[in-house]
């Protein structure tokens, strides 16, 4: 009942007050205040429009090309705290450096990076030196050839690219290094490319030196199918070599050349939830205990003029 | 809480150095938890797992 009286007299004095002056003083705040929520409003409905817009241009691109999207493989980084299996970055870089390195480079690793990951430093310094490099002037001013180091990048099997177009047909076999990252699909794309090789379908004309694989966009390739059974032989017995281990390792380790942080990311995960639910926490605490001043405040409305029947009502004094 | 607060929180300046401490062994004691969470979901397949068959 009493509210009711509030709401009408309040009503009243708006009117009165819009009557007398013709600058009305309520309605600029109101105003305003519809303005920004539709002004809000509108940017919600475009922002959320955009979005839409986005999603399904993306999901006509997924459609659009010929090639076969590559299954997705239970891969054991592939949860959100899993780690790189280590023995498997072992063996791939083994696979790598007996198959693919004939043709693909690794330009952007180091023997050093592998210190600590797959190998001991004995072990990389051991690899390291199998290669010969090419060092800069000596005193007399002569490039000469040394043992590699354990600073030394991977050597690139071809010295520019001309030279790897020429010596494959016109294609250049891709640097290996952020491969992973670099092709939609990542390490399942990576595998299924391996693994996939078929004959062309009746009709499809390859040229000489290419190989169809339906995985890749167009689905001609150049590059035959490398990776076969006991194409490399493991020194662990309990590993057998076919050829979807095989490949399965070289992805292992491409993957981490690709995202050599992956494991300290993932470790730094853990913390950060745990750090942010702590503030999180204390926050909501300060935040509650700072606005209980103002959350648990009267507001008490005295008409002019008087309240109650017993005589004039004084307005409660303010806490501050 | 009487005599955390009588101790502790009442001056600033012991607040600073309590909240200060209490970080440090905070800090100490996430790092060697969420390594032990980390390390056992991950069991095997870390360098740390697989080192001692190679040196």
């Amino acid at each position: 009942m009493a509210s009711k009286i509030l709401r009408l007299g309040t009503k009243l004095l708006k009117t009165a007050r819009s009557r007398l002056s013709p600058i009305s003083q309520a309605t600029p705040a109101k105003r305003n205040y519809l303005g920004s929520r539709q002004k809000l409003g509108t940017l919600g409905a475009v922002v959320g429009g955009a979005g839409l817009l986005m999603y399904a241009l993306d999901a006509s691109v997924e459609a659009s090309g010929g090639e076969v999207h590559p299954p997705k493989q239970m891969w054991g980084h592939r949860g959100l705290l899993s780690a790189l299996d280590k023995e498997g970055v072992r063996r791939g870089y083994q696979v790598y450096k007996e198959v693919c390195s004939s043709c693909h480079s690794l330009q952007y690793i180091a023997y050093r990076n592998l210190v600590g990951v797959c190998m001991t430093e004995a072990e990389a310094k051991a690899e390291a030196e199998q290669i010969t490099v090419k060092d800069g002037p000596d005193e007399e001013g002569n490039f000469f050839d040394r043992p590699g180091k354990l600073s030394d990048h991977f050597p690139s099997p071809y010295a520019n690219e001309d030279a790897a177009r020429s010596a494959n047909n016109g294609s250049y076999p891709p640097d290996l290094s952020y491969i992973v990252n670099a092709r939609k699909g990542g390490e399942d794309y990576i595998f299924a490319l391996l693994t996939g090789y078929c004959e062309p379908p009746a009709g499809m004309a390859l040229r000489d030196g290419q190989y169809f694989n339906p995985y890749f966009p167009g689905g001609a390739i150049s590059m035959g199918q490398v990776i076969t059974n006991e194409v490399v032989s493991y020194a662990d017995e309990e590993v057998a070599a076919s050829a979807s281990q095989i490949a399965k390792d070289v992805v292992t380790f491409l993957k981490w050349t690709s995202e050599p942080d992956g494991d300290e990311r993932k470790l730094l995960l853990i913390k950060v939830v745990m750090i942010s639910a702590f503030l999180t926490g204390i926050s909501y605490y300060v935040k509650r205990f700072k606005w209980s001043v103002l959350k648990s405040r009267k507001i008490v409305y005295v008409p002019p003029g008087g309240g109650t029947a017993n005589g004039k009502v004084k307005p409660p004094k303010d806490e501050c | 809480m009487k005599v955390i607060y009588n101790t502790l929180f009442k001056r600033t300046s012991t607040y600073a150095v309590a909240i200060i401490g209490a970080t440090f062994f905070f800090e100490r004691a996430i790092d060697v938890s969420s390594n032990v969470i980390f390390e056992s979901i991950n069991k095997g397949k870390l360098w740390k797992d697989i080192k001692g068959k190679y040196e």
